[in-house]
């Protein structure tokens, strides 16, 4: 039976792959087959102690499964050996357990290095509060008055298949997180409902975002550049839509961008309160309500406004949506606690949120008539 | 290793015994070790297709980049339900069904000691399955939020029918329980005269540990289905921190039960390989004693583990560290396992039948799952691996082509003893060398795309990946095929198609189980053996 070699032949072969790709560039491209050794020193570390702990894999095996193969061409019994009957042997086991110890200890020294240092989070240049929620990130910059989410762009058009997938398919965000290179910059990882991961591989930093607890990790970028991951702890049916885009400027553009942002932020915040005094009317209402609904509530409610049964309930022809407009703002802007509803007074401006209610009340078929404006929103919010 | 000495040809006197109840009722009311093994063996196997049909559904969503064929809610269904019945509905079974059928025969037993319990603990596994398939037509689907039903997302954040797969995993548990009860009473207590402990056959030393596993494990698993339901009904906060409780103590409490899983999954395919590769080598198992205490080793390390799946949680360096040396200490004993193995071939006289084509497949190709796993042990590398195809990659190799194909080759090994004629040889050949072919096809490619950034439990992916992922399902189709050859040759086999074989069915079979008659009679030993 000549043909236990070819199986044999086959796995060894992969596994030669495995190892003459691994030793090359690594690139985010096709065929990538290794880890990036990315752009910190500590995925760089990182890098080099999955290379090294890979090669002593690979000795290990070519030793083991060398042996194997030695038995299984010369000691078959097609050859007429006769088999010897040597059964233990004292000395043997100890020095394959001995052995053994001794390449794990040289395993275990440079691991514990390189984590205690990915492990100290102390003084760090810039801090940022990451929060996940179901399915975008939130980042809140703890020098600055500057917080936004950060949600996927890829359109639904192209993961249905009716548009072509451009280059960066599900890996875009409408809003990254922006961070200075040559600083070190802490990362204040939380979550608003479900645990997710912030994951960014070229930083080689995966930390969970748990509910109601804080996890700190930090990042050194050595280079500007674009950088990008995915949650990587399953949270729930878009888990696989909630892409992390950090931006690493240098220090000084970084900067400007920072004061850029803080007077964008308080710019919003004006025109805010002038919206107070103003009606929107109904076609303004629905477009902005339409286009809100379509990035922030479409992925449970669906876009059709029917929900899942039994997951996420449907808004066309609800109850909420048709009658008691108080409480529909109420739910939107605080939302439910106990379910997946979140309180979107964070997230959205008052418009947005007058005109996403004002969308919920008169599209497929919910024919209220009523327009929700700015006004009735911040009642609601200041609990009146 | 054992000789028996008395007669142990069937008693004549005792033929009546026989006489079973014909149909349905035979199998409804057994308490037949044998044919409770069968049961088993048949209920793991429907399981495995049907647990496989669900991978084939997520591996045709995945051949391609964007969402084609099921919605992510029903894709997170999938991945779900096809974990819980391979590992509840699948493996387990499929051990506890060999060790119904091979540990009386091994130990010179007549059946196993509790056999009324024996039939029960089969006959509510059917009910539990039953329940949490239900759940997937249900309103709102069934459970979604992975095997490892994370809190919040399988309290707070999940429907209804939550209760149901509480209720399902209560079943499965109460059975695993109870069929482990029933391994170990036999084993303590029902050896033929003269076999000591360590003249015990190794598929009977590691089913032993593992049933010990399961007693100190299935509650806890228990206990966190059970604090999920209260959280999620009951107003209870175990796992919400606004209640005082955390979320990640979850995680803790499912992972003491979830890392001796692994091992229950794990190390009576070890037994199986030290029985199989000794056979077919022709020379006694290499380092006997050393066998029996590295599977002790490794029971009683499984112990102190299992946080290496939770090294992103966020635990203190402190903490990381100790999981970290822990888990690389457990490569240790399971090396000596491997080692032995090969000192056992070397210098014997090696014949490659099927069971051991299947047994050196398990050895290779478990060592290359060892060996990623010792990679992800190393907490630093970890943070890159965690959650990734590479863990995809690396679970399935010891899970697949480690405890199923395990599974088949001890199949393979005693099939002609339970039927008492060989198996469809051509047949075996062509499921062996496509399920080897195709198994690595389907997982090996799992490790690059695992490097390259790809999470698991994604129903869509980015464009980099969409090479290899067509090559995986690819392989994945074609694996779920290959099992199909198995079905038809188990089919021919159950209808005692073939060629009459011996009573020790192979050259170099030792042991009490090849004593007796092929077909094993219905009832064997009642006259214990003498062993010397």
């Amino acid at each position: 039976m000549g043909k236990i070699f070819t199986g044999f032949w086959g796995v060894m072969a992969f596994l030669v792959s495995f190892a003459s790709f691994a030793a090359s560039d690594p690139k985010p491209e096709q065929y990538q087959l290794n880890l990036r050794s990315g752009v910190t020193d500590i995925s760089q570390q990182v890098y080099d102690l999955h290379m090294t702990i890979f090669w002593i894999c690979v000795v290990i095996a070519i030793i083991v499964f060398g042996a194997m193969l030695w038995a299984t061409i010369f000691h078959r019994k097609s050859r007429g050996v006769k088999p010897a009957t040597f059964h233990e042997s004292v000395k043997v086991e100890i020095a394959w357990t001995v052995v053994p110890f001794i390449i794990l200890i040289g395993m275990a020294i440079p691991a514990t290095k390189t984590l205690i240092a990915m492990e100290d989070v102390s003084a760090p240049d810039v801090s940022v509060i990451v929060t996940g929620s179901q399915w975008k990130w939130h980042y809140k910059y703890m020098d600055n008055e500057v917080e936004y989410y950060s949600v996927m762009a890829t359109q639904p058009e192209q993961i249905a298949n009716k548009l072509e997938k451009n280059i960066n398919y599900l890996l875009e965000v409408d809003r990254p997180l922006v961070i200075p290179t040559n600083q070190k910059v802490r990362f204040l990882i939380t979550s608003d409902d479900v645990i997710h991961s912030w994951w960014v591989p070229d930083f080689a930093v995966k930390k969970d975002a748990n509910p109601g607890f804080i996890n700190e990790a930090w990042a050194r970028v050595e280079k500007p550049g674009i950088y990008r991951g995915q949650c990587a702890e399953l949270c729930g049916k878009d888990h696989g839509f909630m892409p992390v885009v950090v931006i690493a400027k240098e220090p000084a553009e970084y900067a400007a961008w920072i004061e850029e942002q803080e007077e964008l932020q308080r710019k919003a915040k004006e025109e805010e309160q002038k919206l107070l005094a103003m009606n929107m009317d109904m076609d303004e209402l629905m477009t902005v309500g339409e286009r809100v609904y379509n990035t922030t509530c479409a992925a449970c409610h669906m876009p059709n406004g029917e929900g899942l049964p039994g997951v996420f309930p449907a808004l066309k022809g609800s109850d909420i949506a048709l009658n008691d407009m108080q409480k529909h703002i109420d739910v939107v802007v605080n939302g439910v606690s106990g379910t997946a509803m979140q309180a979107y007074a964070k997230q959205l401006s008052m418009k947005e949120l007058a005109a996403v209610i004002t969308y919920e009340r008169n599209a497929w078929g919910n024919d209220t008539g009523e327009l929700v404006q700015a006004k009735d929103v911040n009642a609601v919010l200041n609990g009146q | 290793m054992s000789t028996v000495t008395n007669d142990i040809h069937h008693d004549e006197h005792h033929d009546h015994h026989d006489h079973k109840p014909s149909g349905i009722k035979r199998w409804l009311y057994t308490t037949n070790h044998k044919d409770i093994g069968t049961l088993y063996l048949w209920f793991a196997f429907i399981m495995f297709l049907i647990g496989g049909a669900m991978a084939m559904v997520i591996r045709a969503e995945l051949f391609q980049p964007g969402l084609q064929i099921v919605d992510p809610n029903f894709f997170n269904q999938m991945t779900t339900v096809h974990g819980l019945i391979m590992v509840f509905g699948a493996v387990m079974p499929a051990f506890t069904g060999l060790a119904n059928w091979m540990v009386p025969l091994m130990i010179g037993a007549p059946d196993m000691a509790l056999p009324r319990m024996n039939n029960w603990s089969f006959w509510i596994l059917p009910f539990a399955f039953l329940i949490l398939l239900m759940s997937l037509f249900m309103e709102g689907g069934g459970p979604a939020f992975g095997w490892t039903f994370y809190a919040p997302l399988s309290t707070t954040y999940s429907n209804d029918t939550t209760a149901l797969f509480v209720f399902s995993v209560h079943i499965m548990g109460a059975s695993s329980i109870m069929g482990a009860i029933n391994v170990i009473v036999t084993i303590l207590n029902m050896r033929a005269p003269g076999m000591t402990f360590m003249k015990m056959p190794l598929f009977v030393w590691t089913w032993l540990i593992t049933a010990f596993l399961l007693i100190a494990v299935m509650p806890v698993l228990a206990g966190a289905v059970t604090m999920v339901l209260t959280d999620k009904f009951f107003g209870t906060s175990f796992f919400d921190a606004a209640g005082g409780g955390d979320p990640v103590m979850f995680q803790h409490i499912f992972w003491f039960f979830g890392h001796p899983e692994v091992y229950i999954m794990i190390l009576p395919a070890f037994g199986i390989v030290s029985q199989i590769v000794p056979t077919f080598s022709r020379k006694k198992l290499f380092g006997y004693s050393s066998m029996v205490y590295a599977t002790a080793s490794i029971a009683l390390l499984s112990f102190i583990v299992w946080a290496h799946h939770m090294f992103t949680t966020g635990m203190p360096v402190g903490a990381e560290l100790f999981f970290m040396f822990a888990t690389m200490l457990i490569s240790v004993p399971t090396g000596v396992k491997v080692f032995n193995w090969v000192a056992t071939m070397w210098r014997g006289a090696i014949s490659f039948e099927i069971p051991m084509m299947f047994s050196l497949a398990f050895i290779v190709l478990f060592t290359i799952g060892g060996l990623s796993g010792l990679m992800l042990a190393i907490t630093p590398v970890d943070f890159q691996y965690h959650d990734t195809y590479f863990v995809v990659a690396h679970f399935h190799y010891v899970l697949v082509t480690g405890a199923v194909f395990s599974i088949m080759a001890a199949t393979y090994y005693w099939l002609p003893k339970w039927t008492g004629k060989m198996f469809d040889i051509t047949l075996a050949k062509w499921h062996f060398w496509c399920s080897l072919i195709s198994v690595n096809l389907l997982f090996f490619p799992m490790h690059f795309v695992g490097l390259a950034g790809m999470p698991r439990r994604i129903p869509d992916y980015a464009l980099q990946f969409a090479d290899f992922n067509k090559w995986i399902s690819l392989g994945g189709f074609a694996f779920g095929l290959s099992q199909l050859i198995f079905l038809a040759l188990l089919i021919k086999a159950c209808r005692k198609k073939g060629e009459p074989v011996s009573a020790q069915v192979w050259d170099g079979a030792e042991g009490l189980e090849w004593e007796v008659p092929s077909p094993a009679p219905y009832h064997t030993f009642e006259t214990p053996p003498v062993v010397k």
